[in-house]
């Protein structure tokens, strides 16, 4: 092995990804006076966050009566009961605080007449448990992720939050089942960082890349799921990916649910609004599954548009232009760009697209890392927030709009519990120079791979392989065969091929490292979604249509080592957090 | 008259040429600037053959189809892939634009991709930013107010819509890097860039120290250097407008 030169570091917690949530940890950690580093692989501004567009749900009430426990209610039937309702509980009910407290931090968020935040309707969102429609979703026009991400960076420099850009994460440094911190190499000069700590929180978002056609960044790649699996620990509900139903036609580019919320509709090639008859109530505002499902029984059924008959059409040409200006510009510019249509006079052209992993690192509402050997037992000095954890709140199907919640709510809980465990300037732990070896080899040996396989031919098998043998719809046949046919770019990498031996950025590299990390959770998915012998939110057997409660009211655990994987189950909490709600039980999902 | 030339190693050299293989009847030649700090060498321009019958629309699929296809070697930054994380930003036929949304089809002849002008160049297409980050930081993009309460803030619709068009900024960069004056005077001169950010501030209503910001603007060089180009407005990928956020800040010092 090349010799490298290792730089340490000692924290008293590390967070690994700015995005949403990890800039919120970051804060919240800063402001808890412990030293905090904030390692990620792009500039903080750069991350997927910027991407979402609709809003962040919130029972604020600012446009009509609400309440937590109806936001409570949706997110659990949205989450087809797979998700924990203690956990959710936290969630509902700390998101009006989360959000003012964005507003405080200066979210430019849009205005009602009176001044104060603008709320839009959202699928899924109802009122008084499945009735009405609410307006829960807090908005900055459509561009609410982006506004929130710039503000969390702008408070982040304001607690002088140390930095670590440009830093991509090999592998945890783990001791005894407890993680120590991590070890990551400095794209800017090729150094490689030790960074010691005595709490690690995972904010590395999802894994959307695993698929060919998705919303997702390309930097979405799950580094820190995979370095988790790297542990020798499992992750959770990995089947359940959901496909938001308007990505644009043939580019992916999201379209967001904010546009079916301002009273956008979909059409079939018979001009029929398809949706009133699968959700007679809630139309194109049921959940992302249902009208996903929706549109590819459309398309299979031959009411498809366009020559091959591949997708369907979402209108806005009915709005006032002035309403599109003001809360639809970016899906406009959008429009433009990948379908080349100007949506005050044509439909945009849109099919299901992957867009958002429920899947991934399990953990409580206090954000520790689950679990030891499938128990509930945390791992020590280990978190994960964000689209990166399991938390579960949002089971087997995430309703839109919770996702942003989500982030701000758990990165502060992340703080708060971190705070709580570790008072500033802990003495480290000694860690064994084998934990560094370990994951200096692996490096090494990707990046003199001499083989014949480049990483984006890999790549590409596995992402059709995701897209054809675990789409919107499943079963035993196409799963079976998925689960062999992507173990193909697996074994691929035995004689893989990176061309670029150089230490400042190698892209080539960090793809390598990228598709390391990717094809282990695609194998883990693909494994997870065969197993699970039920339908249930996103996860759509043809071959069991049903929801089987009494065999699959569990969170699928997946270990996986090399491409062998073992799967687990273990209970969905049917418990809440307290008394202020009660739990909702098991109900028939209807919209 | 006194004549200006690079030094002897940063000019660039006649790079490699990969030919297409593919027997496409459709090619278009792709210039890319070429510098690997790891080798003792010039940058050099490479030329790649692109099968454009199987290529998408944008400049930044025309990377990454030589990224996968061609040469795995070649570096440049992209992520969201539709114009919102502001990472592929560099210059095409001369132009500062994002490869992501910039069509390639605008673009006449071969085409020249080089990174963002006048940036200390660290791989390929991937620029030091670090310079403007700095200055952003110094506008101290958070907002500031002594109202500590659990309620909302409460802005009218017409104080908010002030805040469009500099709330979008994605920091790209594209504009500070075509702007002359910040070429000459990047230490200092704060560029189009991070003006757009200070304003975006400065006009905020929610915002108690308007007065403190504007005076730590008003600067000989952070501010004034601005000569009313307008390369940045030009330049925006995002259609904003820095030079009218920069002449609003003139405008409320003058005018205080």
């Amino acid at each position: 092995m090349s010799s490298y030169k290792i730089i340490d570091h000692e924290y008293d917690v590390v967070v690994l990804g700015a995005g949403g949530s990890g800039l919120r940890a970051a804060v919240g950690l800063s402001e808890a006076g412990l030293k905090t580093a904030c390692v990620s692989k792009v500039f903080p501004t750069r991350s997927h966050t910027s991407a979402a567009q609709g809003g962040i749900s919130a029972a604020l009430g600012n446009m009509g009566e609400d309440d937590w426990r109806w936001h409570m209610y949706d997110t659990v039937k949205g989450a087809d009961w797979l998700g924990d309702q203690d956990s959710i509980e936290y969630l509902c009910k700390e998101a009006p605080a989360a959000v003012l407290e964005l507003e405080k931090y200066g979210v430019p968020f849009s205005r009602t007449e009176d001044g104060k935040i603008y709320q839009r309707p959202f699928g899924g969102m109802t009122k008084n448990y499945g009735n009405e429609t609410v307006q829960r979703t807090c908005a900055a026009a459509d561009r609410t992720g982006h506004a929130i991400l710039h503000t969390l960076y702008g408070q982040a420099l304001k607690h002088n939050t140390e930095f670590f850009i440009e830093y991509f994460a090999l592998d945890l440094i783990m001791k005894d089942g407890a993680c120590k911190g991590l070890i990551a190499w400095n794209l800017n000069d090729g150094t490689i960082h030790r960074f010691r700590s005595h709490i690690t929180i995972i904010a590395t978002g999802g894994y959307g890349k695993v698929y060919y056609s998705a919303t997702s960044a390309h930097t979405c790649t799950g580094d820190g799921n995979a370095m988790v699996l790297r542990a020798g620990l499992p992750l959770q509900d990995m089947e359940f990916v959901q496909f938001h139903p308007t990505g644009i036609y043939g580019h992916g580019t999201l379209i967001s649910e904010g546009v079916r919320g301002e009273g956008g509709y979909l059409v079939n090639s018979k001009g029929e609004r398809f949706m009133e008859r699968y959700a007679p109530k809630a139309k194109d505002l049921a959940s992302r599954d249902v009208v996903s499902r929706s549109i590819a029984v459309e398309i299979n059924e031959g009411r498809g548009i366009g020559k091959e008959q591949d997708h369907v059409h979402l209108h806005i040409d009915h709005l006032d232009p002035k309403v599109i200006e003001e809360r639809l510009p970016g899906i406009s510019e959008a429009s433009k760009l990948f379908a080349n249509v100007d949506v005050t006079k044509e439909p945009i052209p849109v099919v299901p697209t992957v867009h958002y992993n429920m899947g991934g690192i399990p953990t409580n509402y206090k954000a520790e890392v689950l679990t030891v050997n499938g128990s509930e037992k945390t791992v020590p000095g280990l978190m994960a927030i964000g689209e990166a954890a399991c938390v579960s709140v949002h089971g087997a199907n995430r309703l839109g709009s919770n996702s942003l919640i989500d982030l701000v709510v758990f990165g502060r809980a992340a703080a708060k519990r971190a705070a709580e465990l570790v008072k500033p300037g802990m003495k480290h732990d000694e860690i064994d120079k084998s934990e560094t070896d370990r994951c200096l080899d692996r490096f090494d040996k990707l990046r003199n791979s001499e083989g014949s396989n480049p990483t984006s031919e890999l790549r590409l098998s596995m992402q059709k392989t995701m897209q054809s043998k675990c789409a919107v719809f499943r079963s035993e046949k196409t799963l079976k065969e998925g689960v062999d046919e992507i173990r193909k770019p697996f074994k691929g990498m035995e004689s893989l091929s990176v061309k670029d031996k150089s230490l400042i950025f190698n892209t080539d590299l960090v793809e390598t490292l990228e598709f390391d990390n990717l094809i282990r959770q695609a194998i883990t998915t693909m494994d997870s979604a065969y197993h699970r012998k039920e339908s249930r939110g996103a996860h759509a057997r043809e071959d069991f249509p049903k929801r089987d409660d009494e065999n699959y009211m569990q969170h699928t655990l997946s270990w996986c080592n090399g491409s062998k994987t073992k799967i687990n189950y273990r209970p969905v909490h049917r418990s809440t957090l307290t008394n202020d709600v009660q739990y909702f039980p098991p109900q028939e999902r209807v919209y | 008259m006194v004549q200006f030339n690079l030094p002897s190693n940063s000019k660039i050299k006649k790079g490699q040429y990969y030919k297409d293989k593919t027997g496409s009847k459709n090619i278009r030649k792709v210039n890319v600037y070429r510098w690997d700090p790891s080798k003792n060498e010039n940058p050099r321009i490479d030329t790649y053959e692109v099968d454009m019958d199987n290529c998408s629309s944008k400049v930044l699929d025309i990377l990454n189809k030589i990224k996968n296809e061609i040469d795995p070697s070649i570096a440049y930054r992209r992520s969201c892939a539709h114009g919102v994380c502001g990472s592929c930003a560099m210059n095409m036929n001369g132009k500062n634009g994002l490869a992501c949304t910039k069509s390639h089809s605008e673009l006449d002849g071969d085409i020249d991709i080089y990174p963002l002008p006048h940036l200390k160049v660290l791989k390929d297409l991937i620029g030091d930013l670090s310079t403007l980050y700095k200055q952003y930081e110094s506008v101290e993009p958070w907002l500031k107010t002594t109202k500590i309460n659990d309620k909302e803030n409460i802005q009218t619709k017409e104080d908010r819509a002030k805040l469009d068009g500099l709330y979008e900024c994605i920091m790209c960069a594209c504009c500070s890097t075509s702007c002359p004056s910040y070429w000459w005077n990047g230490e200092k001169y704060l560029g189009p860039a991070v003006l757009l950010q200070a304003y975006r501030w400065i006009i905020d209503s929610r915002d108690e120290d308007r007065k403190e910001r504007l005076k730590k603007v008003a600067d000989e060089l952070k501010l004034y250097r601005c000569h009313t180009i307008l390369n940045c407005t030009n330049a925006c990928p995002k259609g904003l407008n820095p030079a009218k956020a920069i002449a609003e800040i003139k405008k409320m010092l003058a005018t205080a």
